[in-house]
C-alpha cells in the first residue's frame, strides 16, 4: 500500500510536470496583465520544434532550447499585435492558437511517428535512495526537477523581489508604472515572452519526456486550455496554480487507474472527465467567493484571488 | 475618424488588400522555405473543388455549417462576448436533433420529425449557450473559460451517448450511433453533397442576421451593449439581458449547425460532429472585422480552403493542415493590418 501510494504520487509529480511550466508561464504573462490565449497551440508548436530539432541533432537540450525559442517567438507575435498595436489579447491569442496548432501538424508532418530522442530519469545520488520521498521527488528527469524549482522561484520572484514588484505592478496600475518612469508596455513585453518561454518547454516536456514522439494527434492537446483554467481557478498565484496542475494530474492518474478497474466503461470517458471536473471546480470557487465567513468558505477564500487589475487591457501611453 | 464615403470604401479595400498581400507573402514564404511550390498547390486546390458540380457542392456542405456557426457569433461578437463555448452548442444541438429522430415508432410524417429535430437542435444550442451566460452573469465565470469548459462537458455527453446508450447493435465504436432510417434524411439529389434544404435554411438564416443586427432596433440595442455596456445601461438597456439573448440566439444557430450535420451529412451522431467549424467560424468573424456582410464570402473561401485540402495528401503528399494555415496566417494578418491602421489613426 505504502509502495502503490508513492507509485502514484510519482505519477502525478511526472505527468504534472508540463502543466506546471505552463501554467507558471501563462500566470507570469497574466500577472503583467497580458492575457496569452494561444497556449495550447503554443504547445504544440514548441513540442514538435522540441521532437524535430532534438531528433536532428540528436540532443535533448537543443530540443528544450528550439521549444522555449519557439514559445517566446509565439509570445513576440501576441506582444506586438496587442501590447504596441492595441489589438485585443485574445483575438490575437485565438488566431493564434489554431495557426500554431496547424502549423505543427503541417511542418511536423515528416517527422510523425518517427524515433527520437527522450529525457531520462535523472536520479539524484542519495536523495533517491530515501524511503518514499526518494521515488516521489527524486527520481525524476530534469524537466520534472525543473517544475519543482520553478514553483518557490516563481513565488520568491513575483512577491519578494523589487522586479517582481514592478511586474505585479504592469499587470495591476499600468498608468502608477507609467507615472513612476517605468514603461509597462516594456514590462509587459519581457514578461510575455519570459512566460512564452516556459509554455515551450511545456511542449518538449510533452514530446521528449511526457508522452514521448511525435504524431497528429500528439496527446497533449486540449493542456492548453487547462492550464488556461487553472491561472484562474489558481487565483493568479503560483503556488495555487502549481496546486491545481497536481489536482488535475491526480485526476488524471485516477481516470486511469478506474480505467482498469471498470473495463466496461470506455477509455475516452475517463481521458475526458478530468476537463469538466476541473471546470466544475472552477465554477465551485467562483460561486464560494460571494459566501462569507463560514471556516469553509475561508478555507476556499484561501484558494481564490482577483485578477490583476489592468488584465487583458493595453496602456495608452502618450 | 470622420471618413467620407468614398474614403471609408477606398480604406477598406486598401486594408483588403494589405491583408492579402501579407497572408499570402508569409505563407508562399513558408512554402518556398519548404520547398514547395505554391502554384502547385493552389492548382491542386481548385482541381479539387472548382471540377465538377459534386466536388463543387462539398464546399457548400462545410459553407453550410460555417456560415450558421458565423452567423451566430456576429450576434455573441456584437454583445462583447466571447462565445467560445460555440463548439459545444454545435454539438449539443446535434445531440438534441439525435434524440428527436431516435425515437422509436415515429407517428408523425417523417418530413414533420425532422423540422421538430431541426427545432430540437435550435434549442438544444440555444439552451447550451444561456447555460454559459448565466455562468458569466449569475457566477462570474467569464464566459470563454466556462463555454470551454462547458464544451469539454459536450464532448463527455456525446461520448458517454454513442458509447452507452445510443451505442450500435453489438459493438460501441468512435464510427457513432446506427444510421437513421433513410426518410429521416435531409436529402440531397443525386450527384449533391449538399442538401438543398440546408443551403436554403443558411441564406436565410444570414438574412435574418443580417436584417436583425442591422435594421433593427433590439440589433442597435445589443451593439450598444457591446460597445459601452455602463452607457447601455443609462438608456435603460439591461446589458445582461442583451448579453443572453444575444448568446440564445447564437446558441441556437450553432445548434441548427449540428442539427444539419446530423440529419444531412452524417446520418447518424458521431463524435466529431461539430468538426471544428464553431472555433472557425470565430476566425470568420474575425477575419470579417465583425461586420455583418463579408460573412458568407469569408466563410465561403475556408470552405473552400478546407474542401480543397482533402486532396493534398493524396495529389502531392503535402499535410491537409495547410488549410488551417492559411486561414489562421489571414486573420493574424488582418489584426496586424487593422492594428497597424489603429496606431496611425491614434497619431
Amino acid at each position: 500500500m505504502d509502495i502503490s501510494l508513492a507509485v502514484l504520487l510519482a505519477g502525478i509529480a511526472a505527468t504534472a510536470a508540463p502543466l506546471i511550466l505552463a501554467a507558471l508561464g501563462e500566470t507570469l504573462s497574466e500577472k503583467a496583465g497580458v492575457i496569452n490565449l494561444s497556449l495550447d497551440g503554443t504547445i504544440l508548436l514548441s513540442a514538435m520544434t522540441g521532437f524535430a530539432i532534438a531528433a536532428k541533432y540528436d540532443s535533448t537540450l537543443a530540443g528544450f532550447t528550439a521549444a522555449a525559442g519557439t514559445g517566446m517567438l509565439v509570445a513576440l507575435v501576441l506582444a506586438i499585435i496587442s501590447i504596441w498595436l492595441g489589438q485585443s489579447q485574445v483575438a490575437v491569442g485565438f488566431a493564434l492558437t489554431f495557426l500554431c496548432r496547424d502549423l505543427a501538424y503541417f511542418l511536423g508532418a515528416p517527422f510523425a511517428r518517427t524515433p527520437g530522442p527522450q529525457l531520462t530519469a535523472s536520479p539524484i545520488p542519495m536523495l533517491a535512495d530515501l524511503p518514499f520521498f526518494g521515488p516521489i521527488l527524486f527520481n525524476h528527469s530534469l524537466i520534472v526537477y525543473t517544475s519543482f524549482v520553478a514553483i518557490p522561484f516563481l513565488w520568491w520572484f513575483m512577491y519578494h523581489t523589487p522586479q517582481g514588484l514592478i511586474l505585479r505592478c504592469a499587470g495591476e496600475n499600468p498608468e502608477g508604472c507609467w507615472a513612476r518612469g517605468i514603461r509597462p508596455r516594456v514590462v509587459q513585453t519581457v514578461y510575455t515572452l519570459a512566460g512564452g518561454a516556459l509554455v515551450g518547454l511545456a511542449g518538449a516536456a510533452f514530446s521528449l519526456a511526457v508522452k514521448p514522439g511525435w504524431g497528429q494527434p500528439q496527446g497533449c492537446e486540449g493542456i492548453g486550455w487547462i492550464a488556461l483554467a487553472l491561472v484562474i481557478f489558481g487565483g493568479w498565484h503560483p503556488l495555487r496554480v502549481a496546486f491545481g496542475a497536481y489536482l488535475f494530474g491526480f485526476l488524471q492518474m485516477l481516470g486511469i487507474i478506474l480505467q482498469d478497474s471498470f473495463p466496461e466503461i470506455p477509455a475516452q470517458i475517463f481521458q475526458v472527465a478530468p476537463f469538466p471536473l476541473m471546470i466544475f471546480t472552477l465554477v465551485i470557487i467562483h460561486l464560494s467567493r460571494n459566501v462569507r465567513s463560514t471556516t469553509g468558505s475561508r478555507l476556499l477564500a484561501l484558494l481564490s484571488g482577483t485578477p490583476p487589475l489592468a488584465l487583458g487591457r493595453t496602456h495608452k501611453q502618450n | 475618424m470622420n471618413f467620407l464615403p468614398s474614403s471609408r470604401l477606398s480604406s477598406s479595400l486598401f486594408q483588403f488588400l494589405g491583408i492579402t498581400a501579407l497572408a499570402t507573402g508569409a505563407v508562399c514564404l513558408l512554402l518556398f522555405i519548404l520547398d514547395l511550390s505554391p502554384i502547385n498547390i493552389a492548382g491542386a486546390m481548385a482541381a479539387g473543388s472548382f471540377s465538377s458540380w459534386l466536388k463543387f457542392s462539398q464546399i457548400l456542405s462545410i459553407w453550410v455549417p460555417l456560415l450558421l456557426c458565423s452567423c451566430g457569433l456576429l450576434f455573441t461578437f456584437q454583445a462583447g462576448l466571447w462565445n467560445i463555448g460555440i463548439e459545444g452548442q454545435v454539438v449539443m444541438g446535434a445531440i438534441a436533433a439525435t434524440f428527436l429522430l431516435r425515437l422509436p415508432e415515429n407517428v408523425l410524417p417523417p418530413t414533420v420529425t425532422i423540422i421538430f429535430s431541426l427545432t430540437a437542435a435550435c434549442i438544444g444550442g440555444g439552451l447550451w449557450g444561456i447555460f454559459a451566460g448565466v455562468l458569466k452573469n449569475r457566477g462570474g465565470v467569464n464566459e470563454i473559460f466556462g463555454g470551454l469548459g462547458l464544451n469539454f462537458v459536450a464532448q463527455g455527453i456525446i461520448l458517454y451517448l454513442i458509447f452507452g446508450p445510443w451505442k450500435r447493435d453489438g459493438i460501441a465504436s468512435m464510427s457513432g450511433t446506427d444510421i437513421f432510417a433513410r426518410d429521416l434524411w435531409l436529402t440531397s439529389p443525386a450527384g449533391w453533397r449538399v442538401a438543398p434544404a440546408a443551403l436554403v435554411l443558411a441564406v436565410l438564416v444570414f438574412l435574418l442576421s443580417w436584417f436583425l443586427l442591422n435594421r433593427t432596433r433590439f440589433g442597435l440595442r445589443i451593439k450598444a451593449v457591446g460597445i459601452n455596456a455602463r452607457a447601455a445601461q443609462l438608456f435603460h438597456i439591461k446589458p445582461e439581458r442583451y448579453g443572453l439573448m444575444a448568446i440564445l440566439i447564437g446558441g441556437a444557430m450553432a445548434g441548427l449547425a449540428g442539427g444539419i450535420q446530423v440529419t444531412g451529412v452524417y446520418h447518424r451522431l458521431i463524435p466529431a460532429v461539430s468538426s471544428g467549424y464553431g472555433y472557425l467560424g470565430l476566425l470568420v468573424v474575425m477575419l470579417a472585422n465583425y461586420k455583418t456582410l463579408p460573412v458568407p464570402l469569408i466563410a465561403f473561401f475556408f470552405a473552400w480552403l478546407a474542401a480543397g485540402s482533402i486532396q493534398l495528401p493524396i495529389m502531392l503528399q503535402i499535410d491537409s493542415s495547410l488549410s488551417g494555415v492559411i486561414q489562421g496566417a489571414c486573420v493574424l494578418s488582418a489584426l496586424l493590418v487593422h492594428g497597424l491602421r489603429k496606431k496611425k489613426g491614434a497619431r
